[in-house]
């Protein structure tokens, strides 16, 4: 059995957070609250150190470059939602986020999602493939096709189309599948890990 | 001034965004940068308000007595504590700041995600009382990942590796791009809609 505090505490926590396959109860409360609080209580201490200090105070205050008060003014323009009569002034830094976020992602989003997926598609029937990779591939663009036309709402899904869309439906019904089955997959793995733990490094009855 | 400047300013950052990113010059990939740096900065208020309203919903939660509001004090004692441990001490290896991130925050979010896998495997329960045959392909499909990835799965099987591999590159591949490329025109689309200012619902009310 270990005797280092914090595999203790550490234990403990697992052991409160699975008393929830029980039920609801305090031990259960207790450590949700817990995790909670330490979470935000890191993220502050990671923005102040990460994000503040480097790319704030250090500019300012150390450096001088004053055209960082821009930036700065504009983020202490949110604090504006505290007073009423100016809490339209939020609206200034909420526009820069979303404007330069969404001009960002545009190009970004024809280039990784639309261009690399379409580019994948079209290339993938070449001549001189095997047979078996042939069908494959036929199989991967028509169901790239039953998709996409299954999400295609502007023309009503009856006779061909219909027809088409549903099968659509059975590609996504077989990605979702194996979608669950690794999530799955990957939550037994961290069970085994959680239970490594208790068992290993804090109880030490196995191996 | 209320809503039309926000307006502007969104249109001007969108627009010049985009064009920056056709533009491969330095000073266009400086402007680039500086776009970054001033979205964290802005960020660092915005999460200061969030933060806030932690403060306000938990110690509101304290002063009416509402139901639980005990777990409350955990909350704010935890967060005031590991966040003046981080400021205050420091967060090198070692220290008790990444002491706590190792010891209370990396196995709880584990144990919270593992406990997923009892909820899933009723989940999938349900899907399969649905009786569908869509409901029974998603089950067999997940079935036959969970039972290829596991060594007793080779073992009794030694096709079902390459089976699912086939499933996950052909037919897979094809929902998941289907998808993404519908997720991308959304994606496009929506961020077109507010940079020319047709969606405003970001301005909220007023």
């Amino acid at each position: 059995m270990s005797l280092n505090p914090w595999i203790w505490l550490a234990a403990l926590l697992t052991v409160c957070t699975f008393t929830f396959l029980w039920r609801d109860n305090p031990f259960y409360k207790f450590a949700e609250h817990l995790f909670v609080g330490v979470s935000v209580g890191y993220t502050i201490a990671i923005l102040y150190w990460n994000a503040f200090m480097p790319r704030v105070w250090e500019p300012i205050v150390i450096n001088h470059q004053f055209y960082v008060l821009l930036p700065t003014i504009l983020g202490i323009l949110s604090f504006a939602i505290f007073f009423k009569k100016i809490s339209w002034l939020i609206r200034y830094p909420i526009a820069f986020i979303m404007g330069a976020g969404c001009g960002i992602s545009v190009p970004r989003s024809f280039q990784g999602y639309i261009f690399r997926h379409m580019q994948g598609t079209i290339t993938a029937i070449s001549p001189g493939q095997s047979n078996l990779l042939l069908i494959s591939n036929i199989i991967m663009v028509i169901g790239v096709i039953a998709t996409l036309l299954y999400f295609y709402f502007s023309i009503e899904h009856k006779g061909f189309i219909g027809k088409v869309a549903n099968v659509g439906i059975w590609y996504i019904m077989l990605a979702f599948g194996a979608g669950f089955g690794y999530t799955v997959m990957a939550r037994v793995s961290l069970l085994i890990g959680r239970l490594q733990f208790l068992l290993h490094d804090w109880l030490g009855v196995i191996d | 001034m209320k809503r039309q400047i926000p307006l502007a300013i969104a249109f001007i950052c969108g627009i010049g965004m985009i064009i920056q990113f056709f533009i491969p010059h330095p000073v266009s990939q400086r402007t680039y940068q500086e776009a970054l740096q001033w979205q964290i900065i802005v960020g660092i208020f915005m999460a200061i308000i969030a933060i806030r309203s932690l403060f306000v919903v938990h110690i509101d939660k304290i002063k009416r007595k509402k139901e639980g509001w005990g777990y409350s004090f955990i909350t704010l004692f935890a967060v005031l504590f590991t966040a003046f441990v981080g400021i205050r001490i420091g967060i090198g290896e070692d220290s008790l700041f990444s002491h706590l991130y190792a010891y209370i925050m990396v196995p709880m979010q584990s144990t919270m995600f593992s406990l997923l896998a009892f909820y899933m495997a009723s989940a999938a329960y349900r899907a399969f009382k649905a009786r569908t045959a869509q409901a029974t392909l998603l089950l067999v499909v997940a079935l036959i990942v969970m039972f290829g990835r596991v060594p007793i799965g080779e073992k009794v099987a030694p096709w079902l590796p390459a089976f699912i591999e086939w499933i996950l590159m052909y037919p897979n591949m094809a929902a998941q791009r289907g998808i993404l490329l519908g997720v991308g025109l959304g994606m496009i689309a929506t961020s077109l809609k507010i940079i020319l200012g047709i969606e405003r619902g970001y301005l909220g009310g007023g």
